[in-house]
Formats: structure tokens, sequence, C-alpha cells
């Protein structure tokens, strides 16, 4: 056994992630100075949604800052889209996200850190027969990925095969994860996907 | 080299055109009903006149009058498999190959099926003959593939991945550019006589897919200690999509965004995969009409890129001749 304090973090400023360029927008701080966070969070559109989204943030030690509500648009699940600046140390930001996630809110993104990746391929098949917001549902409700754009095209009408570009923002290390999880639906809808060479800069 | 040349077909043709012009002597050369073997069955250093045999091929569809197992029979060095690509028990070129080695003389090949389909079976023929086998011409026609990966050595290269096959990449080329249906294209491609009258063999990615077998095993038999321990892949080890289906639309969407579709060969020592990707547009492997690409990423090299033509008479005689040389 060694002196035991080896699997003790001590302050956070030895993480070696805190200091590197570009992990956050202020990433030259030490992680124990709070820097300001951005959540983008999914709300279904009833009253009292957004006060229950807020109090994960404010009860584990984040400072809001503001909080901007995009009625005007929809998720591709129908929901509402707000985003939240606050304040927090890049452990307590770590906690928010978890309690957000735990109280059952949907963060769609949480600071640039955690969809760290994107990644763009094609759908092609009965795209719009197949219900292609549920399709576009089922890929959000997977945890590594987001939808963060869609571009149809349906040249033939909306009951021929039609095609869909979409680009996915993906956490760090999981944009396998999400294709794998893009092609599983896709599967199950009889649709075709055209995976990007992923790792490698072609 | 004397050389026996089984198959007459575009890629045979020009072996036994271009032969003399690299050093070696055409001793034999049969298709599948007809053959011409030297006088004094090779032994004599007049070889077969090639002119002769490609003027009877066009006229009367025969190269001599002798029968296709004499030519078998020749005193060769090496056999030149030039047959069209059978699956499965990829015959009868398999045998033509091991009937070779059994007689100690070497074996090339342009004819995928043996090396995708039973690369163990010939891997075992070779250890009990003095001949060798070489197979350069089937992968990616004129580009040195298998021996590009042979000099880095097969444990340093950690995948092998390209556009293997010139008529899916021509649809998929003229379909981005000028806005086309599949179907469109393909009937201008079969015009062009860039596809055939069938093409599935193309467009359904089997033609990708063999060659990408084939590196597999290169990459699997190459980086085993002992040949035994090595997975042996064939055709049905491959994950492959074919290109039918893409529509244009998809096409479009991708050029949008600066990117295209190419029909993607994949090979490891684990996998083997094909498959239309979104692939960068002026990218490196986005290599248009029916240019192919050859890319090997390496341990300790980086990237290596090799395009040039992947199919053709001439180009891939060149890759034949050029492993004939090899075995020198």
């Amino acid at each position: 056994m060694s002196d035991g304090r080896d699997g003790v973090p001590e302050t956070a400023s030895d993480e070696p992630e805190s200091s590197a360029p570009g992990a956050s927008p202020d990433g030259g701080h030490a992680a124990a100075t709070p820097s300001t966070h951005t959540v983008r969070l999914e709300l279904v559109d009833e009253p009292g949604q957004l006060l229950a989204a807020l109090h994960p943030i404010a009860d584990n030690g984040g400072n809001l800052l503001s909080i901007y509500h995009e009625r005007g648009n929809k998720t591709p699940r129908g929901r509402i889209p707000v985003e939240v600046d606050f304040e927090a140390t890049a452990e307590r930001f770590e906690g928010i996200v978890d309690a957000l996630r735990s109280e059952g809110v949907n963060v769609m993104q949480a600071g640039t850190e955690r969809y760290a990746e994107e990644v763009t391929i094609l759908l092609f098949g009965h795209l719009i027969d197949t219900d292609l917001s549920d399709t576009l549902s089922r890929i959000e409700a997977c945890e590594s990925a987001s939808v963060a754009d869609v571009s149809l095209a349906a040249p033939q009408g909306t009951e021929e095969v039609s095609s869909a570009r979409l680009r996915l923002e993906a956490r760090a290390g999981e944009t396998d994860a999400a294709i794998a999880a893009v092609r599983d639906l896709a599967a199950d809808k009889e649709l075709r996907v055209v995976e990007p060479l992923t790792g490698v800069d072609a | 080299m004397r050389l026996a040349v089984i198959g007459a077909g575009a890629v045979g043709r020009s072996v036994v055109e271009l032969a003399g012009e690299y050093g070696h002597e055409v001793v034999a050369v049969a298709d599948s009903s007809s053959a011409v073997v030297a006088d004094g069955g090779g032994t004599a250093s007049t070889g077969v006149d090639p002119d002769a045999v490609v003027a009877r091929k066009a006229e009367r569809g025969i190269v001599g009058d002798d029968d296709p197992d004499d030519a078998l029979a020749a005193d060769y060095d090496v056999l030149v498999e030039a047959t069209p690509t059978t699956l499965d028990d990829a015959e009868p070129g398999f045998s033509h190959v091991t009937r070779a080695l059994e007689r100690d003389r070497h074996a090339v090949l342009a004819n995928k099926g043996p090396v995708a389909e039973r690369f163990g079976d010939l891997r075992a023929a070779v250890a009990d003959s003095d001949g060798e086998i070489r197979f350069e011409a089937t992968v990616g026609g004129a580009i040195p593939a298998v021996s590009t990966v042979e000099d880095i050595e097969p444990g340093h290269v950690t995948a092998v991945r390209g556009v293997l096959n010139g008529t899916a990449n021509f649809i998929l080329t003229r379909m981005a550019a000028e806005g086309l249906d599949y179907d469109h294209v393909l009937a201008e491609a079969q015009d062009l006589g860039v596809a055939e009258a069938d093409p599935s063999f193309d467009v359904d990615g089997t033609d990708a897919a063999l060659k990408c077998v084939i590196l597999a095993n290169v990459l699997s038999f190459g980086a085993a200690d002992d040949p035994a321990d090595a997975r042996e892949f064939t055709l049905a080890d491959a994950d492959v999509e074919g290109i039918r289906d893409v529509p244009g639309s998809a096409l479009r969407l991708a050029a949008e965004d600066g990117r295209t579709v190419r029909l993607i060969g994949e090979a490891t020592g684990d996998t083997v995969r094909v498959a239309p990707r979104l692939v960068p547009e002026n990218g490196t492997l986005a290599v248009s009409g029916t240019q192919n690409i050859v890319q090997i990423e390496t341990s300790h090299a980086g990237r290596l890129n090799i395009s040039g033509r992947g199919a053709g008479g001439p180009e891939t005689a060149s890759a034949v001749l050029g492993d004939v040389g090899r075995l020198e």
C-alpha cells in the first residue's frame, strides 16, 4: 500500500482538464473558481415546469445569471427550448446537470464539453411514412446524442422515398454509440443510414 | 519467366500481349473451351504468338486448337489465373492454382474468388509446395495495394479502406454532379461500357467486399505468428450494403453540406465492411469517375493514399506482370 493519499482528490486544480485550453469558456481559470455555464433544456409547455427546472440549479450551488425562454420555438418533440446561464464551479456544474437529469428535465446541451462532437449523417427511405418526428424524438431520447439540425428533401412527395441530413451533437467519445443508436433505429423502421467515416479526416 | 495464362478475357489477353515487354514468355493460353500450347510444350524457347492468340479469340472465339487441360499441363514457371471470379468453392480457378502448386510452380491470380473465398485452403496448398502465390491484381487493378501492405508489414497496418469499385464510384459521381437519379445514371454507365448489363456485382457492393475480404486475409494472416491462429475471412464475414437505393436527394443534401457519398470498403484484421459513406466533397477519398483509391492506416507511418485505375485489361495486367516479376 502507498501512503493512501493518492486516491484523495485535493483541490480541483490538479484535474488536468481544468487547465486544458478550450475545456470551458474561461479555460484558464482554476476549476474552483466559478465560471459561466450554459445549459439548454427542453420543457413541456405546462405551468410550473420552468420553476421546477431552476430549483436543481439553485439548490446545488449554481448562481443564476439569465434565462432565455424560447417560447416561439419548438424542439423536434414539440417542447419548449430554454437556455439557462449560471455561474458554478466545475465540480458543482456536474452535480447540477446530474440533478436536472434526475428531476426528469431533459438537458439537451450542457456546456461545450458535454456535447463536444458533431457528426452528420444521412437517412433515406420512407422517412415521412415512418413518422419523421418520432424518429427524431427517439434519437433525442438516446443518452449519447442530440439532434442539432435536420434538413429534409422529399422531391417526389411525402409518400415516396425521401432523404434527411441530420447533424447530431454527441458527448465526447460517444459518437460511435450515437451512430449505432441511429443505425438500430433505422433498421427498426427499414430506413437506410449513410454514416460518415468517423475518425478519418479524409 | 514462362507463363501459362488461363482465362482469355480483357485481363488474360492483355497479359498475353504485354508479357514480352516485361521480359516474359507466354507458353500456353487457355479459355474455357480451347487452348494453345507452344511447340514442345514450352520446353523450346518459342512461346505462343501473342498477336495470333488475340486475333483467333476475336475472330473465332477460341485461342487455339489445343485442349484447356494441355495448357494446365504445359511446362510453365508461373500460372496466371485470369478466369472470371466465382464465389463459394471458387472453381475452376481454385483448382487451376492448386494444380500449379502441386507441380511446385507459382501462381499469380487476377481472379478474386480463390483468395477471397478459400484463402486458408490456398495457404495450406502453398505450405506444401515450392511454389508461391501472388494476387496484387485482385485488389484495385493497377494500384499496388497488397504489396504496399506487405512492404509496411501487415502487423503494422491497422486498417485499409478506400473506393474499390469504379462502376459504383462512377454512378455516385454522376448522380452528385448532375443531380440525376440512380436508374438514369446506371443506363448512361451501361451505354458507356462502365457498367455491365447486370450491374449487381458492382452496385450491390459484392466486388468491393471481395477486395476488402482479400485485404482482411492479408492483414490477418500477415500479422499472425502462426497461420493456424489467423482468422480467415470470406464474403460471408463481410457486412455489405450497396448503392442501388441511394436517392439523388441524399446526394443533394450531402452536397449542400460540403460532403458527398462514396461506396467505401474497410478492412481490418477483425472486420470487413462495405457501405455508402459520407465523406468530405473535396476530401482524399472522394475520387471521381471510375478512379479507385486505397488508403492504408499504419501504426508508425501515418496514412498512405494510392489512387489510380482500378480496372481495365492493361491496368490489371500490369499488376499481374508486376507479381510475376516479384517471383523471379
